[in-house]
């Protein structure tokens, strides 16, 4: 078996020296500061990323199935735009291609753009998902609600909507799950989130399956929190009766 | 897919034995596994098609061959299994790979888990800028961008070196050389920070090489060797033996020559990075020497 060396985290960046509290202070830095800096990184792009992918996503699904021709074909273009082009090759067109295209965009972190690039690519899944929420209900639900006298919007509002997002839930997890992951890619693109600081902490110190085993844990646990909370809120949230709902 | 095949390796390393006799191995399967690199500038690369080129290729395949030669044995036959520097000290620690003809520093760190043949080759880490940019030494680079390669040892360089000096810049990482070079061309870093044979060979590939110049001080030395199994004494003493009578008979010299002045394959471009002083004191008295020794002086 292979011995193990944690103390690797407690480790000051700049000579190597063991420090005895674990945490930097007057700059020094370990091993152990930069993972938890890193970590912030992570988690700052992936959740920003979130909030763009889910407006976005919301909003493209529920175009795509209005009727309104026009609409219907923003949002389809949108979903297989962000959908058939890899993660990776999008974060380096948002970094390398559109500045150069864009002079503005120049000016922009590269932490924004990348916030951009995965939260348009996750949004094209959420859309999907939403679609399919909304058309798994059945069509009388929407002209009963025009029916009643309720204009199209207030018919998403108040009858549509609230059940599609209901059953879409469950998959809309799995989606906030995977942009904590798909947020690796970020190193790609110079941010010093977990992955890039796997890559380069093992190489300056040689401890690579300790530093791996650590980042492998927080990206666990940051993928798990996510897992609950969607579990609370969906349990909050169920109607007695419905698809999910208690019986 | 990295990590996955680092993450095998360790399982593997785990299981393996330690010191076994590499010279036994080789007369008895009459074959050998050299570790090589993908993309390692011109020391070691492959051409496509599973092959694979460079100036410590050629030195470990005529070292294979003088080892053939001690063994007695009439053919030998070579493979080359690619690493990266996640893997490649696992894999020879394993036994996977016999001999490591990449890009590896002889450090301290390193010489706890392997051994390394004499020094072949010193690394001094530069700077590239773009020509007319006026920059000329590292205390120029305050609040510049500075780009250099994740995963590589010129990042703690770049580190130290911002501690030590109070130089504040900014780093940007490339997520490899060619991506680091990238952002010194496009203009989002004005230095790219690394190894001086990578920077000439990235210079060299460039679309206008006269736009780019290598700068100030050296800031890090780093000796660079053929890396093997530990305490597998008798192998480390032929592969030794091969190399300074190489070093002797002028023919390391002659390869250094071959691959970073002259064109080579594939697009026949010549990286053009004369030889440091460090590495003739290295041919002149071969040794074994840590990269921290090279720091002391």
């Amino acid at each position: 078996m292979a011995t193990w060396d944690w103390q690797v985290f407690c480790k000051n960046t700049i000579d190597g020296e063991v420090i005895p509290r674990c945490l930097g202070s007057g700059g020094d830095i370990t091993y152990l500061d930069w993972m938890l800096s890193a970590w912030g990184w992570t988690l700052s792009v992936a959740l920003l990323a979130l909030v763009v992918a889910l407006l976005l996503g919301s909003l493209m699904g529920i175009l795509r199935t209005v009727p309104h021709k026009g609409l219907v074909l923003l949002g389809n273009a949108w979903t297989e735009l962000f959908r058939n082009i890899p993660l990776l090759v999008q974060v380096f067109l948002w970094y390398h291609v559109l500045p150069a295209l864009v002079p503005v965009l120049k000016g922009l972190p590269s932490f924004v753009l990348v916030v951009f690039a995965l939260g348009f690519f996750t949004s094209a899944r959420i859309a999907e998902q939403v679609k399919a929420g909304i058309q798994s209900l059945p069509k009388g639900q929407r002209y009963a609600g025009l029916a009643m006298g309720f204009t199209l919007p207030q018919t998403y509002r108040y009858v549509l909507l609230p059940m599609a997002f209901r059953i879409v839930i469950p998959p809309l997890t799995s989606e906030s799950m995977n942009i904590i992951k798909n947020s690796a890619v970020a190193f790609a693109v110079s941010i010093a989130e977990l992955t890039m600081f796997a890559m380069q902490a093992q190489e300056e110190t040689s401890r690579g399956i300790e530093i791996y085993l650590a980042v492998s844990g927080l990206y666990f646990i940051s993928a798990f929190t996510i897992n609950r909370i969607a579990l609370f809120i969906e349990q909050r949230v169920q109607v007695p009766g419905m698809i999910g709902g208690s019986k | 897919m990295k990590t996955i095949a680092f993450a095998l390796s360790l399982a593997l390393a785990t299981t393996a034995g330690h010191a076994e006799d590499t010279l036994k191995k080789i007369k008895d399967s009459g074959s050998v596994t050299m570790g090589v690199r993908e993309s390692s500038g011109a020391l070691s690369y492959t051409l496509g098609d599973g092959k694979y080129v460079g100036y410590h290729v050629e030195i470990c395949e005529k070292v294979l061959s003088d080892v053939r030669r001690q063994l007695g044995l009439s053919s030998l036959s070579v493979k080359y299994q690619p690493v990266t520097s996640q893997n490649r000290i696992p894999l020879v620690q394993n036994g996977t790979v016999d001999i490591e003809c990449g890009s590896t520093t002889n450090n301290l760190t390193r010489q706890k888990d392997v051994a390394f043949a004499v020094t072949t080759f010193v690394e001094e880490v530069r700077i590239a800028v773009k020509a007319n940019s006026g920059i000329s030494s590292i205390g120029q680079l305050n609040g510049k961008n500075v780009a250099t390669t994740t995963g590589t040892t010129s990042v703690q360089t770049l580190r130290k070196h911002e501690r030590a000096t109070g130089v504040d810049f900014k780093e940007v990482f490339g997520k490899d050389h060619a991506d680091s070079f990238l952002l010194l061309e496009s203009g989002r870093a004005d230095a790219f920070v690394m190894d001086g044979s990578l920077l000439a060979g990235n210079i060299a590939k460039s679309k206008n090489p006269a736009d780019f110049r290598i700068v100030g001080e050296v800031l890090s030395v780093e000796p660079i060797a053929i890396m093997m199994r530990r305490d597998d004494v008798t192998f480390k003493k032929a592969v030794d033996d091969s190399i300074k009578a190489m070093m002797k008979s002028g023919e390391i010299a002659k390869l250094y020559d071959k691959w970073l002045m002259q064109p080579i394959p594939p697009a026949n471009a010549r990286v053009g990075l004369a030889m440091s002083d460090n590495l003739k004191a290295a041919i002149a008295s071969p040794n074994d020497r840590p990269m921290e020794e090279y720091a002391k002086k």
